[in-house]
């Protein structure tokens, strides 16, 4: 089964007073290894994050996605529907899940951004979602 | 007109705190800084005629909250601009304490999700008022490249979320080392001109000199912050000394009585009150390691016991290879030249393309009397030199060897 990417809505920035809270992607980045599913370990590590993240409230949602092996590219050039093998970038790394989470800055965002276990092999892109202003 | 040759001066000094309040209050830098620029605009055109307010701080505050609020009505986009508005129109324009907004716009400028670039170049233009032209020249770049930077960086803090808070008291040692190491960029960036004919270019290290001293009124009694400041008081007490008909002078050739007694005093007063609140970290030991170098009447006089006990520290905390080649010199200085080279060589994979590596490598072979390997590092060093100052006095070392050798 092929997880799609699920496309969250935009959304508009809440402002209490002149408080403002944003809304970020966590794009998590993770070496290409041979395994296929994720370890019990890693996934109780995940488990854990995703619980703090709940509980201190600010979690949107998230998934994690099949390792590289499962993933196809899909481009249009000329009207023609071209597919490939595998992730759009050639690298090491690549994009393994992600969260959306509702922060009050960047300097939140990416301590919870740090928090998420394969930050520490991987990266964690922190990318504030589009808004209408 | 009385009191206004120096209206560049006061606008830049309390141009920071307006520019802070008006940030603090609108979330928005570029907005505050366009007003703020505004409103010393008109007060260039009408106070030579109308005279100079007697709240001159107050009037400039006054009008740029008014510019602001007719931009944000001007602005079609902005949901929030009636709140905006209303909380701009409510608060009155205080400009007495703002120590917190200050301090808070100069840890967004320094932010660590910022490259290093833009942190130096935002915080000289947001928090120091250099001019466009002025940070351009001195990052010799054209003043329209640097324009398009400051706004990018701008644009960056307002997308990213960067807030403008002075940060929280559990985040505020985390994220002190960005900041200081733009404090310290710009200091050396001002030291030491990398391609320019001139050796010093005195604006941007007395704008970090000052910008040390801000930090220090704002975050008193953090040891990192007082030892930067005396780092860099420290260098700067020897400027006079540095360089001769702009020739680089070395240290141990400075002539010490063109050293500034007074701020040398002032700086080791400053390293000592550091040690006593603890936390020595890698600019405190630096600062140590110059305090050892500026009281010493002579060269000779210099402790190097003390020098080299205090690069064992530093290299133990930074890691930093080129700590262990300062190290390696103290070593020859207290042990003799063939000991500094046993502690220098190992380095040589690590730095080989640092100028100073090779420069030193020469200058201890020649101590230990090796001619030819020192003319060859000499060499090396003069193939990797950026400045006129360092290639001419790489020219004479090399040809004073010359006379050795034939």
């Amino acid at each position: 089964m092929i997880v799609r990417l699920v496309t969250v809505p935009f959304v508009v920035r809440a402002v209490e007073g002149l408080e403002v809270a944003v809304e970020y992607a966590l794009l998590i980045w993770k070496k290409w290894d041979d395994a296929h599913d994720l370890s019990r370990e890693v996934f109780a590590k995940y488990g854990e994050f995703g619980e703090a993240a709940n509980e201190a409230g600010i979690l949107r949602g998230g998934t994690a996605l099949r390792p590289a092996i499962a993933t196809t590219t899909v481009r249009v050039r000329d009207e023609e529907v071209l597919l490939s093998d595998g992730p759009y970038l050639e690298s090491k790394e690549h994009l393994s899940g992600f969260y959306v989470v509702d922060c009050d800055s960047l300097d939140d965002a990416a301590e919870w951004a740090a928090r998420i276990p394969d930050a520490t092999t991987g990266a964690v892109e922190v990318c504030p979602l589009m808004t209408l202003d | 007109m009385p009191g206004f040759g120096s209206a560049e001066d006061v606008f830049r000094r309390e141009a920071v705190r307006i520019v802070a309040s008006l940030t603090a209050a609108t979330g928005d830098l570029e907005l505050a800084q366009d007003a703020v620029q505004e409103a010393f605009v008109v007060a260039m055109s009408k106070w030579p005629a109308n005279g100079v307010p007697i709240n001159p701080a107050g009037w400039i505050a006054t009008t740029a909250k008014r510019r602001a609020i007719d931009q944000l009505r001007r602005d079609q986009r902005r949901s929030e601009k009636l709140l905006l508005i209303a909380a701009l129109e409510r608060e009155p324009p205080n400009v007495e304490s703002h120590q917190d907004e200050i301090l808070g716009l100069i840890f967004a400028c320094c932010h660590p999700a910022l490259n290093i670039e833009s942190r130096v170049a935002l915080t000289l233009r947001t928090v120091c008022g250099l001019s466009t032209a002025q940070i351009a020249a001195a990052f010799l770049v054209s003043e329209s490249t640097m324009a398009k930077r400051l706004v990018r960086t701008r644009t960056r803090i307002r997308l990213t979320g960067i807030g403008y808070d002075r940060p929280a008291p559990e985040r505020l040692s985390a994220r002190l080392p960005a900041v200081l190491a733009v404090v310290y960029l710009m200091y050396t960036e001002g030291h030491t001109a990398a391609q320019g004919p001139e050796l010093t270019c005195e604006a941007m290290a007395d704008e970090a000199i000052r910008l040390g001293g801000l930090l220090e009124a704002l975050m008193p009694g953090e040891p990192e912050i007082m030892g930067l400041s005396a780092l860099m008081r420290l260098n700067h007490a020897r400027r006079n000394a540095r360089s001769e008909d702009g020739n680089l002078v070395l240290l141990a050739d400075q002539d010490r009585s063109r050293w500034d007694a007074t701020e040398i005093d002032a700086a080791v007063g400053l390293v000592h009150r550091a040690a006593r609140i603890g936390g020595v970290g890698s600019y405190w030991l630096q600062a140590a390691i110059a305090v050892e170098h500026c009281i010493a009447p002579t060269p000779q006089a210099t402790d190097w016991a003390a020098v080299v006990r205090l690069y064992d520290r530093l290299v133990d905390v930074t890691g930093s290879p080129v700590a262990a080649m300062n190290r390696a010199i103290a070593i020859a200085e207290r042990d003799g030249p063939e000991h500094g080279r046993a502690v220098l060589e190992p380095l040589r994979p690590l730095l080989d393309d640092y100028l100073y590596f090779h420069a030193t490598d020469a200058e201890l072979a020649r101590r230990c009397r090796e001619w030819s390997i020192a003319a060859a590092a000499y060499r090396r060093a003069l193939a990797l030199a950026q400045n006129e100052s360092q290639r001419e006095f790489l020219v004479e070392r090399t040809s004073s060897l010359a006379t050795r050798t034939s």
